[in-house]
């Protein structure tokens, strides 16, 4: 059933969403090849972020940096049976959207994007927002300054997301 | 925040690669990297392209709005101190549909939106109940269609791209379902109560 609804998504949505554009009589082409347009801008704005975060990981995992956290963590990891390579991604998804994507990107890149890890990762990234992101455009946007249990529900809900990725990728995959 | 993570990691890192003797593989990694951002942000245009154009047509045929109508009993029941017939209502449905189908940069203004109606019937510089959990729906995020992670694993060569989205889609609900749960409990806690 899941690899049913997962092999058609793509299909459908581009048969789908422009027949339910034809039927509201919206110019359809047109207005495809306006969002189309967007793509390069898009690409440009992640690029930078892409690059700042892909050499920082580069030089941190090349020293022998990353082996060394993974080694100090690995006793607490192993218990929940978290694989030490999606730690990286897990530690910054929550702090900056650009920077975890980079990381992901990289995990998919070097695994593999139908391997274990690299089907994680995707899960990983898809599953949660940049909860401080969001905290500090919407409160600051109307002036909101003191956090009450904003952070601490916030955290619960980015460490379960990150904790239920892993679980779930090891029951469907 | 990002500022001191992206320096620890580079400064960490060359330290280490010091100590480690590993300084030639350090300027290795430093010249592909650049290059493999490069390589994968190209990769991305395609499908990026692809993507946002079928979006666009769902932006502007109205499809938010189905969705719309299947989550607003939903979000009244999550809500139950707003009015129903408040302009925040809306705003957060619409937030929430257009996150959901990926139409990230036309859910922000709705965000915005309903955090300013909902900052009307609060009054205060600390966050109203409403507002914590609304945050909480945000960051939780169910996306079905995640168009940038499908974009990435596309240019990857992945047999089936958009195969994690249901499992990712599972995930959130997961982590929104305990996000509430707990927030439930700590609103409600003499430390963080509304005041």
């Amino acid at each position: 059933m899941v690899k049913i609804i997962s092999e058609s998504l793509i299909p459908v949505l581009i048969l789908v969403i422009p027949f339910y554009g034809l039927v509201k009589s919206i110019n359809i082409y047109e207005v495809f090849i306006d969002g189309a347009k967007e793509g390069l801008s898009v690409i440009l704005k992640i690029f930078p972020a892409l690059l700042a975060m892909l050499v920082a990981i580069g030089v941190f995992r090349a020293s022998g940096s990353l082996d060394l956290i993974e080694k100090l963590l690995k006793p607490i990891i192993n218990i929940i049976g978290f694989p030490q390579e999606l730690v990286p991604l897990a530690l910054i998804r929550p702090l900056s959207g650009s920077g975890s994507l980079g990381i992901a990107t990289e995990l998919i890149n070097s695994h593999g994007s139908d391997s274990m890890i690299g089907k994680m990762a995707s899960v990983m990234y898809g599953s949660t927002e940049t909860t401080f992101y969001v905290l500090a455009v919407y409160y600051g946007s109307v002036g909101i300054k003191k956090m009450r249990h904003s952070i601490l529900a916030g955290i619960i809900a980015d460490i379960a997301a990150i904790l239920a990725s892993v679980f779930y990728s090891k029951l469907f995959f | 925040m990002i500022n001191y993570i992206w320096f620890f990691m580079i400064a960490i890192g060359i330290i280490v690669g010091i100590l480690n003797g590993k300084l030639d593989e350090i300027s290795k990694a430093i010249i592909d990297s650049a290059q493999a951002a490069v390589t994968i942000s190209i990769g991305l245009v395609g499908v990026m392209s692809l993507w946002l154009g079928i979006m666009k047509i769902a932006e502007k045929s109205g499809l938010t709005n189905i969705v719309a109508k299947v989550l607003k009993p939903i979000i009244i029941r999550i809500f139950p101190d707003i009015p129903k017939d408040s302009p925040a209502i809306s705003a957060i449905i619409m937030n929430i549909s257009a996150n959901m189908l990926g139409l990230g940069n036309a859910a922000t203004p709705f965000g915005i939106k309903a955090m300013e109606y909902l900052q009307e019937i609060n009054k205060k510089d600390s966050p109203s109940n409403s507002m914590v959990r609304f945050l909480i729906i945000n960051t939780a995020s169910i996306q079905l269609i995640p168009a940038v992670m499908i974009g990435v694993r596309a240019s990857m060569g992945a047999k089936n791209p958009a195969d994690f989205v249901i499992v990712s889609v599972f995930s959130s609900g997961t982590a929104l379902i305990i996000g509430l749960i707990a927030n439930k409990y700590l609103e409600n806690l003499s430390y963080f109560k509304e005041r």
